[in-house]
């Protein structure tokens, strides 16, 4: 698909509360472009957040590729830009927020449609699983009503009952007990982990290609993350929707990626299948935040914690790479010139001129003993 | 248990004025220098346990032993004097310290309370600082200019200020990047081996309560399910949701026990053993009485409250596993 220029669509009847209304400027009958397959690609995504004094840098170019049916995980800490990634790609921000870049669904720009063509791929090509569930769900509205309204928004069914029903099925799907009284609860009548699988329903609903999870489990506890998870698992499975999984959890990660995605300051520092990246890593970031996370083996109070804290969003130095303030293997050359990714084994970069593409940076050992040439 | 405990627990209860028991019966001791860790998921009862030992909650019921001491009946300065031994470091020090009182000034006002000499104060929030690596030039910056860390290692220095021989830590690294709260581990570990410390360390987290803990206590909808040495519990875990737990931890290609259902309500719990609605292996008898905990192995002070233990079943054999 290339057509993706001007499209006009009929105005539809309720704006979603994800988006600011736009100005009806483009009314016609053309349809809104579908994407033909689900692999959703990333191109040198910037966003900054400017005020009269200052502007937040929160990304800063990166490139990911979520093909189809697979599961890509962006993996940072607070602030490292991972989360306004994601709602950058689903245009979930105001004009106020500068972005470039592209992203394409099946080649599909989504950066090149209108609002309301943007709007009617929202939730039936791509959807959204936000972190907050309590949040993100309306308080004075049945769960129920608030999935139909998704399923009737995008033509998937018209009549009030049909969608109820319809919605049942999808709270089946999630697997929540009892779905025919769960569509007639209201969300402050469901647990925590009800409520975040009610909104995965909603993003499900239309059977997406793609489906963009922000920390879906971080306010769960362990046993309804396990739940929730497989649950993500099996959906793909039945479904073939790729999975953006945005996530601080390293343990999470290991489990659902294909594959990784490392963001640190706005920036990827590493990016390859999650397997590699997660046991042998290239970068020194990924590395340490590794090590950092204490297993079975690690002696008390020996953990191999990283000196410094992570930049704040938008806070990062430009010049040179952004990790070696904290970084044991930090040269020079380092701090002056901004290293690019580049391949270090099949399929995986990592940005680091001092790694630069070999795999030296052993799990347990400090990474001072690295050699480096 | 070889010497006096610093810390006994007996029969703790607390029901919250809308109903909920939040904690049921619950033992526990802490040796000197010890680390013992509390783990279980939200609404358990852990937290509300550290508040009754602090006594920032009167017990319904039960009572609390500090060195020797019962706090049930003291108040005023011996109360205080108690609580200089005996202090918590919170989960979020963006709200517990004060925004309007400089780091120094934090600290200072715990040494005040404690009525140390004023003399000493300045010398003594100087050390801590630096004892707890947060670095001279931030001493007289406010809480909103130090990062999460920094601020945390705050908190322990405040802690630490009156000398104490327990302190509560309520989910204290739990905010923090895992980059950062490894140093904060680190930390901890570091002052309990110079200083003699003992923790109890209240925790979602299983890794981290796995790595600090010479002794873990599980807890499940109020009560205690589980308790052991730290080792041993993780090598072989009896009670079913201890087991559920440990294997809900996310992680490649494992065997994986996912519990069906979520916590009952604590306002409303179920009748005998509060897990037997979520259990793999409960069987009718379950529901008659409140399990007792049983000796599992005999090891490390191992035990388990299930009526199950000893007929041979596993949760993981039994469940469907995934």
């Amino acid at each position: 698909m290339t057509t993706a220029t001007r499209i006009h669509t009929p105005p539809d009847i309720a704006s979603s509360p994800l988006t600011l209304p736009q100005p009806s400027r483009f009314r016609g009958s053309r349809p809104a472009p579908a994407p033909t397959e689900g692999t959703l690609r990333v191109e040198d995504l910037a966003v900054a957040f400017r005020s009269k004094r200052k502007a937040v840098e929160a990304v800063r170019g990166i490139s990911f590729t979520v093909e189809a049916g697979k599961t890509l995980v962006l993996l940072g800490e607070s602030g490292s830009g991972k989360s306004v990634s994601a709602r950058a790609v689903l245009r979930l921000y105001s004009n106020a927020v500068d972005i470039s870049g592209r992203a394409t669904l099946g080649g599909v720009d989504l950066f090149d449609l209108d609002e309301r063509a943007m709007q009617s791929l929202r939730g039936r090509a791509i959807a959204l699983v936000p972190q907050d569930a309590s949040g993100s769900l309306d308080p004075l509205r049945r769960i129920g009503s608030q999935i139909a309204e998704v399923l009737r928004r995008h033509g998937m069914e018209h009549g009030r009952k049909a969608a109820r029903l319809r919605a049942a099925d999808l709270l089946a799907q999630v697997g929540i007990p009892d779905p025919a009284r769960a569509v007639r609860s209201y969300p402050h009548e469901l647990s925590g982990g009800m409520r975040q699988r009610a909104l995965i329903a909603i993003a499900i609903a239309c059977e997406p290609k793609v489906l963009v999870a922000d920390e879906p489990t971080t306010a769960l506890d362990v046993t309804i993350q396990a739940q929730v998870l497989d649950l993500f698992a099996s959906l793909q499975a039945d479904l073939g929707m790729g999975l953006l999984l945005v996530t601080h959890d390293v343990a999470v990660a290991r489990q659902m990626a294909d594959r990784v995605a490392v963001m640190y300051a706005g920036r990827l520092v590493e990016e390859g299948p999650g397997a590699t990246v997660l046991e042998e890593p290239a970068h020194p970031y990924t590395a340490g935040l590794l090590r950092a996370v204490p297993t079975p083996e690690t002696p008390r109070g020996q953990l191999q914690a990283i000196p410094g804290q992570p930049p704040a969003a938008g806070e990062a130095v430009d010049e040179g790479c952004s990790f070696a303030p904290r970084c044991a293997l930090a040269t020079d050359q380092c701090r002056a010139d901004r290293p690019e990714l580049v391949p270090v084994a099949a399929a995986h970069w990592a940005a680091c001129p001092v790694v630069n593409g070999r795999v030296p940076v052993e799990m347990g050992n400090a990474p001072t003993t690295v050699e480096v040439s | 248990m070889t010497t006096t405990p610093i810390l006994l627990a007996e029969h703790l209860s607390k029901r919250f004025d809308n109903g909920v028991l939040a904690v049921d019966d619950v033992s526990l001791t802490v040796g000197p220098g010890e680390t013992v860790g509390i783990v279980g998921e939200s609404g358990c009862g852990k937290s509300t346990t550290g508040k009754l030992i602090l006594r920032l909650l009167e017990p319904d019921s039960g009572y609390v032993a500090f060195d020797g001491k019962n706090l049930a009946n003291m108040s005023g300065q011996r109360l205080q004097d108690i609580r200089a031994k005996l202090q918590l470091v919170p989960q979020n020090p963006q709200t517990s310290l004060n925004p309007r009182l400089t780091i120094t000034e934090a600290i200072a006002f715990n040494l005040r309370a404690h009525r140390w000499a004023k003399r000493e104060i300045g010398p003594r929030t100087a050390y801590l600082l630096d004892r707890v690596g947060v670095p001279a030039a931030y001493a007289h910056r406010y809480p909103h200019e130090l990062s999460g860390g920094q601020l945390q290692r705050v908190a322990i220095a405040r802690a630490l200020s009156t000398d104490p021989k327990l302190i509560v830590c309520d989910e204290a690294v739990s905010a923090l990047d895992k980059s950062v709260q490894a140093q904060v581990l680190n930390l901890l570990v570091e002052l309990q081996r110079d200083l003699g410390i003992a923790y109890l360390f209240i925790s979602h987290d299983l890794g981290v309560v796995e790595h600090l803990s010479d002794r873990v206590v599980v807890m499940y909808l109020g009560r205690i399910v589980e308790e052991s040495g730290a080792a041993e519990l993780w090598r072989r875990p009896a009670h079913p949701y201890t087991e559920a737990l440990f294997s809900s931890v996310p992680g490649p290609g494992r065997e994986r026990l996912v519990l069906t259902g979520d916590l009952p309500s604590p306002a409303n719990p179920p009748s005998g053993c509060g897990f037997r609605t979520r259990c793999p292996v409960a069987i009718e008898a379950c529901a008659d009485s409140r399990p007792e905990p049983v000796t599992v192995g005999g090891d490390d002070g191992h035990q388990a409250a299930c009526i199950r233990i000893g007929d041979g079943v596993t949760a993981t054999a039994s469940a469907g596993v995934a």
